[in-house]
């Protein structure tokens, strides 16, 4: 493998992760992200679920490619899709059913979680199969990331816990509001808040240091 | 009759899709600019469901019985293509009616909200009527949603925000706090 090709194949993977994050950056599949995080175990599950689909799915579609017709392609990519998260509700039935009670409907909305659809459509549909397996993986370990870090941050202020086990003793006072659907926007409210701050700030640093050597005086593009 | 009016306040309020369910998020975010937009947006997500409502009936009824199994994978696919077919008629017979809500129409039926109503209303196992008024409700639930975002970020347009929290993560927090007041609704009727 040349250095160019493993380049390639860690910017696939690494793309998803983080700098182009499904959730954090995209703001794609919103609605399993706030709907299942009020604890670590549920955001897991879901992740775990959503990872399995997208690579199982952007597989096939990706070694189809030539196959599909351009004017229905949408269509076969939901039925493929539809397809995984049927295999995977029922797996998930017979191996963690009360997980799966928790999860309810929300495993079927992977169906529609549009981050699928769109790395479907952006990506597989055109890269070979290689490459759409590791960018699969990106995109889908950047949206369990994502969904383990709201779901700590709820069931640490919300419930006191985290994977069950007490963190702050009986006297701490929960606050509940976190783990009822109104903690769920606030959480990703300020998860955004912190990240335009983060880059607010990495871009006044960047824009310090170019200073004395290009004296242009514009504000670096946002 | 008064279950059917429960059905109805609760998909409205106590349980409001966008506000309790996080369903149809991505509409909610890019849509709520402005009043009128959202109103018609809210008027093309009752049609989809009513539409989504009485197709999820009939493949309940009359074909999943016989093969559990392909539940997502019809309504999916059956959904998609009746809302595709309505739109067809409603464009040929009144071009008005499709000029407001044309282009909304094939966004909706990607949008979670569908998908969740039609397992929603078959795991309830809700009949014809009480399914139309569950989807009558939910709707409106949306547009009331929809039309309250949008008329406080017109107003938000005019205020002075600070530089970070300009974009998506007010909207968020506004619509935390919406969910906040959406949750007082949990004590009509004695509780859930």
């Amino acid at each position: 493998m040349s250095a160019k090709k493993r380049r390639t194949a860690t910017d696939d993977l690494l793309r998803g992760v983080w700098r182009e994050n499904p959730v954090l950056v995209q703001l794609l599949g919103l609605c399993p992200a706030l709907a299942v995080t009020n604890s670590v175990v549920n955001g897991l599950a879901m992740g775990i679920a959503t990872l399995a689909v997208i690579l199982c799915s952007n597989f096939l579609v990706s070694l189809f490619k030539h196959w599909i017709p351009d004017a229905i392609r949408i269509s076969t990519y939901v039925l493929v899709v539809a397809t995984f998260v049927t295999v995977v509700d029922l797996l998930l039935a017979m191996i963690l059913p009360e997980v799966q009670k928790a999860l309810g409907a929300f495993v079927y909305l992977i169906v529609v979680n549009c981050m699928i659809l769109s790395r479907q459509e952006v990506f597989a549909s055109k890269q070979p199969v290689g490459r759409s397996i590791l960018d699969a993986a990106g995109t889908g370990l950047g949206f369990l990331i994502a969904l383990l870090l709201m779901g700590s941050i709820r069931e640490v202020i919300g419930s006191g816990t985290f994977l069950g086990f007490s963190l702050f003793g009986p006297s701490y006072q929960p606050w509940t509001v976190m783990i009822l659907p109104p903690g769920g926007f606030f959480t990703i409210g300020f998860i955004l808040l912190a990240r335009n701050w983060l880059t607010a700030r990495k871009d006044r640093r960047s824009a310090t240091r170019r200073w004395p050597h290009d004296l242009s005086w514009e504000r670096p593009a946002a | 009759m008064n279950g059917l009016v429960w059905i109805f306040i609760s998909a409205m309020l106590v349980n409001n899709f966008t506000f309790f369910y996080f369903l149809g998020l991505c509409p909610f975010m890019g849509i709520s600019g402005r009043v009128e937009t959202a109103l018609r947006m809210g008027g093309a997500n009752v049609f989809v469901l009513v539409v989504t409502s009485v197709t999820a009936w009939v493949l309940n009824t009359f074909i999943l019985p016989y093969a559990p199994f392909l539940r997502l994978i019809s309504f999916i696919v059956v959904i998609a293509s009746v809302v595709q077919i309505v739109e067809m008629t409603i464009k040929k017979f009144s071009p008005r009616l499709f000029r407001e809500l044309g282009m909304f129409l094939p966004l909706i039926t990607t949008n979670c909200a569908i998908l969740y109503l039609a397992i929603f209303q078959t795991n309830r196992g809700y009949d014809f009527l009480e399914g139309l008024v569950f989807a009558i409700g939910a709707g409106a639930g949306l547009t009331l949603a929809l039309v309250l975002m949008a008329s406080i970020r017109q107003q938000v347009d005019l205020s002075d925000v600070p530089e970070i929290a300009k974009g998506s993560a007010l909207v968020f927090l506004i619509a935390g706090v919406l969910s906040l007041a959406f949750m007082g609704f949990a004590g009509l009727f004695g509780g859930i």
